[in-house]
């Protein structure tokens, strides 16, 4: 139990001369393996031949059944970053880290067995529920350590940690697909061992983060740093509760902010191959269409980083609004340019629509701490996470139904996308009032100074 | 650094624990980037 002692926060506690410079690459070790989810696709095709090898054999599982693994996981990532989300913010970073690193690694081992005894409901068990919660402690285990170390950056400093997440599967998808090659033989597709060397090397680099992380001591100051003494409007300097701030119109109003932005960006994410093909019959093949999505990935991520930075020097709110009236205009400006046979204006109000996706991900922490303070910003991000569960289930559907409702009635494949272009255009429309409804939260939900006092001693 | 009065962490442990993370993320990257070419060709 001693040797665990050191995950505690109080072991955790930056000595003087520490360089807040080492926090993020921290945070990144965590969100660069746990982003390896968005690449799980990856092993679906290799895992329905596990016993037919060059084809699917009738015992083989199918990818329907397979889909559930990404399914369950991005569950429990939701669920766990929620409810766990208190015992996050007092345990300190170190022992999140830890867990998680345990978790996400201990999830690719047991699926490991999974895959060799070819028992689905182990992999089910493994990545999806362990591994699952091992990528919702993790995705939220930096962020109001970030927050703290940069509290003249918040926005960048979250930036950088969820930039990570979506740079995980560029690495992830390529090293997956060459550890498959490496271990396939004629009567082993590889798949198991490649699970064993991916929980290894990810727990080993996400325990790199853990003992890299530290706390800044209480009342620690970046040099030069003079906060405001008039606080903006819409930036608390005190804390909220984490079960208190579920209570403010503001969590909620930020919820649908952030689902509805989700919303817009990952049904588009998600059909980017077949709609760039669709809508250019001839002119992107299939090759293109990958790099396309390709292209996508990098500004999502480089997304990340700008706006969240971005949104330190023009604020939560406008940066919100920005995505809002910006969308709005390039969903609507999408059809036109398909239409008009205008691929590179495609791509570009494409790529654009993508880095506010990203952005919205990385934005949000720094305006949760604006509105409920640092104390629990970590735990209520945890929650919020759910808008982020729904608009999965959300976005994709819109597209996909509304895409195969249109080609039932008869409208050709290039123009089948237009109707979902206007609606995701209108769903911006109900987040940009949302956004506008946000003040400040009322005095009642913040904490008692005491509470605060008693909350940093124990921490 | 603001905060690194010279005492603590040294620009070796930085530049390890930053290219800890930034050479995976640059290769990723960099083969991303490769692949998104072909959408140009």
């Amino acid at each position: 139990m001693a040797l665990l002692s050191v995950l505690d926060r109080s072991h955790t506690i930056a000595k003087p001369g520490f360089s807040r410079w080492m926090v993020p690459p921290a945070a990144l070790c965590i969100h660069l393996c746990i982003g390896q989810v968005y690449a799980f696709s990856v092993f679906n095709l290799p895992m329905t031949k596990l016993i037919g090898i060059t084809k699917s054999a009738p015992d083989d599982w199918k990818l329907t059944e397979l889909g559930w693994i990404f399914s369950i996981a991005i569950f429990f990532l939701g669920f766990s970053a929620a409810v766990l989300g208190r015992w996050v913010e007092e345990g300190g970073p170190r022992r999140t880290m830890f867990t998680a690193a345990l978790c996400f690694g201990g999830g690719f081992l047991i699926s490991a067995f999974g895959v060799s005894a070819h028992q689905l409901w182990i992999v089910y068990l493994g990545y999806g529920v362990l591994g699952g919660i091992g990528l919702g402690l993790g995705y939220i285990s930096p962020v109001s350590t970030l927050i703290k170390w940069f509290p003249d950056r918040p926005g960048m400093a979250t930036g950088m940690a969820i930039m990570g997440f979506g740079g995980g599967a560029m690495i992830a998808s390529p090293l997956s697909v060459w550890l498959m090659r490496v271990f396939s033989t004629p009567t082993h597709v590889g798949v198991a061992k490649t699970f064993v060397v991916l929980g290894i090397v990810y727990a080993i680099f996400m325990l790199v983060g853990s003992a890299i992380v530290r706390v800044p001591a209480p009342g620690w100051k970046p040099e030069g740093y003079v906060p405001l003494a008039q606080p903006k409007k819409l930036v608390s300097t005190r804390d909220v509760y984490v079960y208190q701030a579920l209570r403010t119109p503001q969590f909620w109003l930020i919820w649908i902010v952030l689902c509805l932005n989700v919303t817009a960006g990952i049904g588009v994410l998600g059909q980017a191959s077949a709609m760039s093909q669709e809508m250019f019959p001839g002119r992107v093949t299939a090759v293109a269409a990958g790099g396309f999505v390709g292209l996508l990935s990098i500004f999502n991520m480089a997304g990340r980083f700008f706006w969240a930075s971005t949104s330190d020097f023009i604020g939560r709110k406008n940066t919100y609004f920005v995505f809002f009236v910006l969308g709005f205009i390039l969903y609507a400006l999408v059809p036109y340019f398909g239409g008009r046979g205008n691929l590179p204006l495609f791509i570009l109000c494409f790529l654009i629509i993508i880095s506010m996706y990203g952005g919205g991900f990385a934005t949000v922490p720094a305006y949760l701490k604006d509105m409920f303070g640092t104390r629990y910003v970590g735990a209520i991000h945890g929650w919020l996470i759910t808008a982020w569960s729904i608009a999965g289930v959300l976005g994709p559907v819109l597209v996909n139904y509304i895409r195969q409702y249109q080609i039932d009635s008869g409208v050709p494949k290039a123009q089948a996308y237009n109707v979902t272009m206007y609606i995701m255009a209108g769903l911006l429309v109900v987040g940009f009032i949302a956004n506008f409804l946000i003040k400040a939260v009322d005095d009642r939900h913040h904490m008692a100074l005491e509470t605060v006092d008693e909350a940093v001693g124990v921490a | 650094m603001a905060d690194n009065n010279g005492s603590g962490t040294t620009a070796l442990e930085l530049a390890l624990a930053w290219g800890f993370v930034g050479i995976p993320l640059v290769w990723g990257i960099y083969g991303t980037l490769v692949n998104a070419m072909k959408l140009f060709q």
